[in-house]
């Protein structure tokens, strides 16, 4: 039971009157659903997506709370822009909208930004994500930097001079196909870099989107060492591999890429032994323009935020990796716990951010549908099960029967 | 005739489908020297080129082959052509398709871009070389000079020397050979030779002469000086003087080994000038088999599009993706 946007009463039944009665029969309910690492493209390129269509795609995907990267244009550097990504998630939003800055100007990787300034501000973590801080020296100054403030570095891994200009997994399907690869080396490298270096500050490290059964070795033993260290793993890593590159569709084309079928079965052992704890989709919106088009050529992405929870009952709860509830933990609890915000789970008192899912409706997944201003999924036409019917932020409901409430 | 509307690559092709495009060649290579064989059997067909990268025979040889047929063969000119004013690739592509060509042929720095303009037109696609994936044409031309000599693949020893990595040539070599049961070893430098590749049926060594050992076929490759840039290897005289074949090596193969080459040549880097213009070198009977080659492509190409203009029935671009909920099929 809900008032005033919180948590009045928690029961099987509940037999006082209400303006509004959900029948939740059939459905799961869980906390609001959270996303760590998602691009709402605002400010810069809103051709792709803006706070107000990101948002909307969250809430139909079940997400009350998403954390938006700062690769845009500008990059969120400063105060005033993370101020200004407030206001308009604020005037705009249907869900809650948390800045994350960069770790350098302009991502160039030369000079930090204004972190203090930006924590003041209200951003929930700092990432370069897009690419990694090429200097070492740098990084760890960020890393102890941040430290203060205890927020968690968010870290993309991955090493330019050795993924070059491969669009695809390097493999033997590259090799079916004649295209250039990413080595799994470039992403391990700072996979260890980055543990090191987080073991050497102290920081609150967090391992982004983890593609490759090596990047899951190292957190497991860092994590043996008992070290701080988290990593998160998106929906299409565990769902699909390589093979799907077959046609040269670029809606395949992301980073990390799509990894073989050994990778993607370390990933689930991963995330059934907790070593993964997050799941984040990587939201990443492009213009069709920028998909269809030579695969070389294509932007790297793919939309996630309205697929995520499908792809997680289908693949990791029916296929029993993970039970219902360790999957709402790694889409909720865990993401909450990262931040370091009092959500992410279910209690009298506290702010009703609540999701509900029908864990059973068979469906395809239609882009058309989507209410992302993009459409590049590599899940058009995919049969999944699972769907999410009702989303509430703050108690107030803003995906009722799975159609969006403006 | 082919199963599909375009060429793009021999991984779709059938057996049958190679051998069918090398008997065809065969016949196409009389008119070549015979003026008086020759029947303009595709006249009032047209034929575009579209090479977004620089070649010279490899689009003589198309125009050629277009011209020996009686159709006409327009290039694009892809420098002074409005790709210069950013316009998209399958934008051309419509483009084109509106002016009515049946043929396109397409050569693009980028893997993949054949199978993309495929999807798009109703013309018919010939893939002339896609980065690093396909060069089907070349591959095809290269089998029918190999059976040309040694009238059958099953149990021969092919071996490629030179930069694998970076070859398409390589790879459609590759696919051609295995389908038609020939051994195919390939050598170089480890940072050109990916071991990836036996995964496509060859061998990998990186030992010369284990790789040329009792070869019916020599094949070079050539090596591009930007990959020294790239650090793949220290210099060119170290490649020659590690890689490069000559009439010493050579030895190792068969008393009657061919050689190929695809063209253009560094002489005295990939192979010594002495083999290039030696006994057991083919590579300039390689340029006439192109024009034949490719003359049978079109033709059987076009054969295709006759009937099914006459059936008006549609056929699906090959190596397009189908998606059928979880299957992803595959056609060709």
């Amino acid at each position: 039971m809900v008032e005033d946007g919180k948590i009045i009463a928690l029961a099987d039944k509940i037999e006082d009157s209400a303006d509004r009665i959900i029948d939740a029969e059939g459905l799961w309910v869980t906390p609001g659903l959270i996303d760590v690492h998602v691009h709402l493209r605002e400010p810069g390129y809103e051709y792709k997506e803006t706070i107000k269509t990101g948002s909307r795609a969250a809430a139909k995907g079940g997400f009350t709370t998403i954390c938006c990267m700062p690769n845009t244009n500008p990059v969120i550097d400063n105060e005033i822009l993370v101020e200004y990504i407030k206001m308009k998630a604020e005037r705009e939003a249907l869900v809650n909208v948390l800045p994350i800055g960069s770790i350098t100007k302009g991502q160039k990787g030369e000079e930090l930004s204004n972190i203090g300034k930006m924590v003041e501000a209200g951003i929930c973590a700092i990432s370069e994500d897009g690419k990694s801080v090429e200097n070492a020296g740098l990084l760890k100054k960020a890393m102890k930097y941040a430290s203060m403030y205890n927020i968690p570095v968010l870290s993309h891994c991955e090493d330019k001079s050795l993924a070059g200009d491969g669009v695809m997994n390097a493999g033997e399907m590259a090799q079916r196909l004649g295209m250039k690869g990413i080595s799994a080396d470039s992403e391990e490298v700072i996979v260890a870099r980055d543990i090191i270096l987080g073991r050497s500050t102290g920081v609150k490290l967090h391992i982004c989107h983890i593609s490759t059964a090596g990047s899951v070795q190292l957190i497991k033993e860092a994590k043996m060492r008992g070290e701080k260290v988290t990593a998160e793993v998106c929906p299409h890593h565990f769902s699909l591999t390589d093979e799907a590159v077959e046609g040269y569709d670029a809606n395949t084309k992301m980073n990390p890429p799509l990894r073989s079928k050994k990778d993607v079965e370390s990933i689930k052992q991963a995330l059934k032994e907790n070593i993964i704890e997050i799941i984040a989709t990587d939201h990443a919106p492009h213009h069709i323009d920028e998909k269809n088009c030579e695969y070389d050529k294509a932007a790297f992405g793919i939309v996630g935020l309205e697929t995520a929870v499908a792809l997680g009952i289908t693949h990791l709860v029916e296929e029993g990796v993970l039970s219902p509830l360790e999957l709402i933990e790694k889409m909720s609890t865990n993401p909450a716990k990262l931040l370091g915000i009092n959500k992410g789970s279910l209690e009298t008192g506290k702010i009703a951010d609540i999701t509900l899912i029908d864990p059973n409706e068979e469906y395809v997944i239609d882009v058309n549908h989507f209410e992302s201003k993009s459409k590049n999924s590599p899940f058009h036409g995919y049969k999944v099960k699972g769907r999410v019917k009702y989303t509430i932020v703050a108690g107030k409901i803003v995906l009722d029967n799975g159609e969006i409430v403006d | 005739m082919l199963e599909n509307k375009d060429l793009l690559g021999i991984r779709y092709l059938s057996p049958f489908e190679i051998l069918s495009i090398i008997h065809t060649a065969e016949k196409m290579k009389l008119k070549i020297d015979n003026k008086k064989l020759r029947e303009n059997i595709l006249e009032n067909y047209n034929i575009v080129t579209l090479f977004y990268e620089n070649s010279t025979r490899t689009k003589m040889s198309f125009s050629m082959a277009g011209k020996y047929l009686g159709a006409k063969v327009t290039d694009l000119g892809v420098a002074t052509s409005s790709v210069n004013k950013g316009e998209s690739l399958i934008d051309t592509g419509i483009t084109l398709d509106q002016m009515g060509f049946d043929i396109m042929v397409i050569r693009h720095s980028m893997s993949g871009t054949a199978n993309l303009l495929a999807r798009n037109v109703k013309a018919s696609v010939i893939n002339a070389g896609d980065g690093i994936n396909e060069h089907p044409t070349q591959a095809l031309l290269d089998l029918f000079t190999i059976y040309e000599k040694k009238k059958n693949f099953q149990d021969l020893k092919v071996a490629i020397i030179g930069d694998i990595v970076h070859s398409r040539v390589a790879r459609s070599n590759i696919f051609g050979l295995k389908k038609l049961g020939a051994e195919v070893v390939v050598c170089g430098p480890a940072t050109l030779v990916d071991k990836n590749i036996e995964c496509l049926g060859a061998k990998v060594t990186t030992d010369i002469k284990e790789a040329l050992k009792d070869a019916d076929v020599v094949m070079g490759l050539r090596i591009q000086l930007e990959r020294q840039k790239g650090g793949l290897f220290p210099d060119l005289r170290e490649y020659s003087q590690t890689f490069g074949v000559n009439k010493e090596l050579m030895q190792y193969a068969k008393e009657d080994a061919i050689l190929l080459h695809p063209g253009p040549v560094n002489r005295g880097v990939e192979l010594t000038t002495e083999l290039i213009d030696g006994e057991q070198s083919l590579i300039h009977e390689q340029v006439k088999n192109g024009v034949a080659v490719r003359m049978a492509i079109i033709d059987l190409l076009m054969e295709r599009r006759k009937k099914d203009e006459v059936t008006d029935t549609k056929w699906p671009a090959s190596g397009s993706l189908v998606q059928d909920g979880w299957e992803k099929r595959y056609i060709g």
